[in-house]
């Protein structure tokens, strides 16, 4: 029994010795800037990403969460037909700028699109690789789904805080037989960077230019209202706060039932959102006249059916790439998601990217990324 | 297996004994030294982590400090894509949610501590500090939620538009300010649910202070007559003050650093000052976990470390402060705090 008490706190000790050696090296491993491997040539340290180890069969992505639903099914549903894993890291847009930006992904994905000076000064090229919706979700008694009107105009004024009243005259012209509270409108917004808070405000400047004088960007001083966090943040305010309006992306409106507005578009037709209005934007925008840098807004676009606030989410890769097999394994990949990816992508409400524009992606843009000179595609 | 089995069998198994009763380890002769190497590596390491994470901050918090200087404490706005990096109303944002927590939490904790020590049976009082306990193991942004779906609501739909009709509504502090958007999402809904979370920390503290005061002492002031009221305020309170103190310190600690919670709860306002408990605002921690991820340039992020390394001064500052407080208790109640 002694015997038995004995060897047991040696083996507490033991543990505890690993335990503190591991704590040592670790901490000796972060204090550093730059760690040195075996041969001796120093390895720059890149903060807080770990690149997985690379193999041939596994393709490493990171950046914006919106798109990531999507990339993850069709990586799983890749990974069935072609033996290729992705791994994506939903970081945010910013965050995979950078990780591309510092070749620790494959490729890197964000909601906003760089400029061709940014994309050229990182040697980068973009590509649109899935299309979503901005939606306005309103929590209003008896208020139903896709039933209240707004122009861009009366929603920019919503926004600079200068109507504040659900029963404003602006409002109730536009919406004769909709009951409207004689309440204050309690505005919500996102309280993070964020790529839905780019095309929201981007639309606001583009249809209300004369009203919206905040800016656009993925974050904004805003004039009025309050933050949530996240897609999520904003949901659950509007859904907790009578009277509010937020905006989201199509697919958390959708998911999580909430009440949807319509908006007239640049044609001067009402629209509620749905995946045939943002497939309509998509379709009706000028892809040719974005190239090289394919650096496209989608909001406001052309066409009776067109959603106005529908944005792209881009695909950033090396412009040269370093290894001619991984970048086969990865365009092979994009172009699987293109060409058989579109269901997976409605039955999780994001829109496919329309043929016209992949087709226009495929024999335009990457033809021109190269691995030691030689196009990656076809 | 007892300790006394162990304890016992050396001396009662013969001529062995003795040399079994020697320290442990005495055979290899190395215990003692080794546990010895242990501890001090042990407790370097934890002066390392506190004084590694110090020099981390400043080292990347340096572009800001140097760039922005002064204008990061003193201006209003924090917007990175307009170059604007003022976080004076995070500042005040903290500040005031932690008030408001404070005023609210330190009261009830009393309260309860007192209940748990002096009125209720120990049975009772065992399984309530229990549970009081408890709520401080639940994750913070479980408390947010519960925030959110059960606080915002009926702050936004029942008390402030009941506080509005009464002559409250133009006191200033409670008077809706500029960026008022219904006071469910406020600093006052962030404050109550922090009050909530510090709760079981300053309780837990105060009940361990208050058991200390002396049985004799206060039965001598049963004897001279004193009601259960008297004795709790006049004896056990005043024996208890400095530890009570301390308590509130700890409190004060958690409320100003916490994240998650205040985030989905305070509003998320940076462009403004609030003017009100229930206008939104903003805290510096919640600022930091809602535009860390987004910040990529080399000053957005140093901004935000910056802000880290503010709120880690404000915390070792009144962390140092309750230590100091709780080794007067120390001296004052004879080592027995």
């Amino acid at each position: 029994m002694k015997k038995s008490a004995r060897s047991w706190r040696l083996m507490l000790l033991v543990a505890a010795v690993l335990a503190v050696a591991a704590l040592a090296v670790a901490v000796a491993g972060c204090g550093g800037s730059s760690t040195t491997d075996a041969s001796g040539t120093p390895a720059p340290a890149i903060s807080g990403f770990t690149p997985a180890p690379m193999t041939a069969d596994t393709i490493l992505g990171a950046g914006a969460s919106f798109p990531a639903p999507l990339y993850m099914k069709w990586g799983s549903d890749y990974n069935g037909v072609a033996g290729v894993k992705l791994n994506y890291q939903s970081i945010g847009s910013g965050g995979g700028i950078s990780a591309i930006e510092a070749k620790t992904v494959d490729f890197g994905a964000s909601d906003a699109p760089l400029e061709q000076t940014e994309l050229e000064a990182n040697g980068l090229a973009q590509f649109p690789m899935v299309v979503g919706g901005v939606v306005l979700v309103v929590n209003l008694d008896g208020v139903a789904d896709g039933q209240l009107k707004l122009t861009p105009d009366v929603l920019a004024s919503i926004y600079m805080g200068k109507t504040t009243m659900w029963n404003d005259a602006s409002i109730t012209k536009l919406n004769a037989g909709v009951k409207l509270p004689a309440s204050k409108i309690n505005v919500v917004h996102r309280s993070d960077g964020s790529g839905t808070t780019w095309i929201f405000t981007h639309y606001l400047t583009d249809a209300a230019g004369s009203i919206w004088t905040a800016g656009a960007d993925k974050e904004i001083p805003w004039p009025v209202g309050i933050g949530g966090k996240g897609s999520e943040g904003v949901a659950t305010s509007v859904q907790q706060l009578s009277g509010s309006i937020g905006y989201v992306e199509y697919a958390y409106a959708k998911q999580t039932g909430m009440t949807t507005t319509q908006l007239q578009n640049k044609e001067g037709a009402w629209v509620k959102p749905s995946i045939a209005s943002f497939t309509s934007a998509a379709k009706n925008a000028d892809w040719k006249a974005s190239l090289p840098s394919m650096y496209m807004v989608l909001v406001n676009q052309p066409g009776q059916a067109t959603w106005p606030i529908t944005g792209a989410s881009f695909i950033l890769v090396q412009k040269d790439q370093a290894d001619a097999s991984r970048a086969k394994t990865m365009f092979t990949f994009f172009d699987w998601g293109y060409s058989n990816g579109a269901t997976a992508a409605t039955s999780l409400d994001y829109v496919p990217i329309p043929a016209s524009v992949y087709d226009l992606v495929e024999k335009q843009v990457w033809p021109t990324l190269t691995v030691s000179g030689t196009p990656v595609w076809p | 297996m007892s300790t006394v089995d162990l304890e016992v069998k050396p001396t009662s198994s013969g001529p062995r004994g003795a040399a079994n009763a020697a320290p442990r380890g005495h055979r290899l002769g190395i215990g003692d030294p080794l546990f010895r190497v242990l501890a001090t590596v042990c407790g370097i390491t934890v002066a390392v982590a506190m004084f590694g994470l110090a020099g981390v901050l400043i080292y990347d918090s340096w572009p800001a400090i140097t760039g922005l200087g002064t204008k990061m404490l003193t201006t209003v706005a924090w917007s990175p894509s307009q170059g604007e990096y003022g976080a004076l109303a995070a500042l005040v944002g903290t500040a005031l949610s932690t008030l408001v927590a404070m005023v609210i939490a330190v009261p009830l904790a009393l309260v309860i501590a007192l209940l748990l020590v002096e009125l209720v049976h120990p049975a009772v009082s065992r399984v309530v500090g229990t549970a009081i306990e408890m709520l401080a193991a639940i994750p913070s942004i479980v408390y947010g939620m519960v925030g959110l779906f059960v606080i915002v609501p009926y702050v936004q739909d029942h008390l402030v538009p009941w506080l509005l009709t009464t002559p409250l509504a133009n006191v200033p502090g409670i008077k809706p300010g500029l960026q008022f958007q219904g006071g469910g999402l406020s600093i006052f809904t962030a404050g109550v649910v922090l009050a909530i979370m510090v709760l079981p920390f300053i309780t837990a503290v105060s009940r361990d202070v208050l058991k200390m005061v002396p049985q004799v002492t206060k039965e001598a002031g049963y004897g001279m007559g004193s009601t259960t009221w008297e004795v709790m305020r006049k004896i056990s309170m005043r024996y208890a003050n400095s530890g009570i103190v301390g308590a509130v310190f700890i409190g004060l600690g958690r409320a100003l650093g916490e994240t998650m919670a205040v985030a989905y709860l305070i509003g998320s306002v940076y462009t403004d000052l609030p003017r009100s408990l229930f206008d939104p605002g903003t805290s510096i921690a919640s600022l930091i976990a809602n535009q860390f991820s987004e910040a990529t340039r080399t000053l957005d992020l140093s901004a935000l470390i910056e802000l880290g390394l503010i709120l880690f001064v404000i915390t070792v500052l009144f962390q140092i402060a309750a230590q100091a407080w709780l080794r007067r208790v120390q001296r004052v109640t004879g080592g027995r705090a």
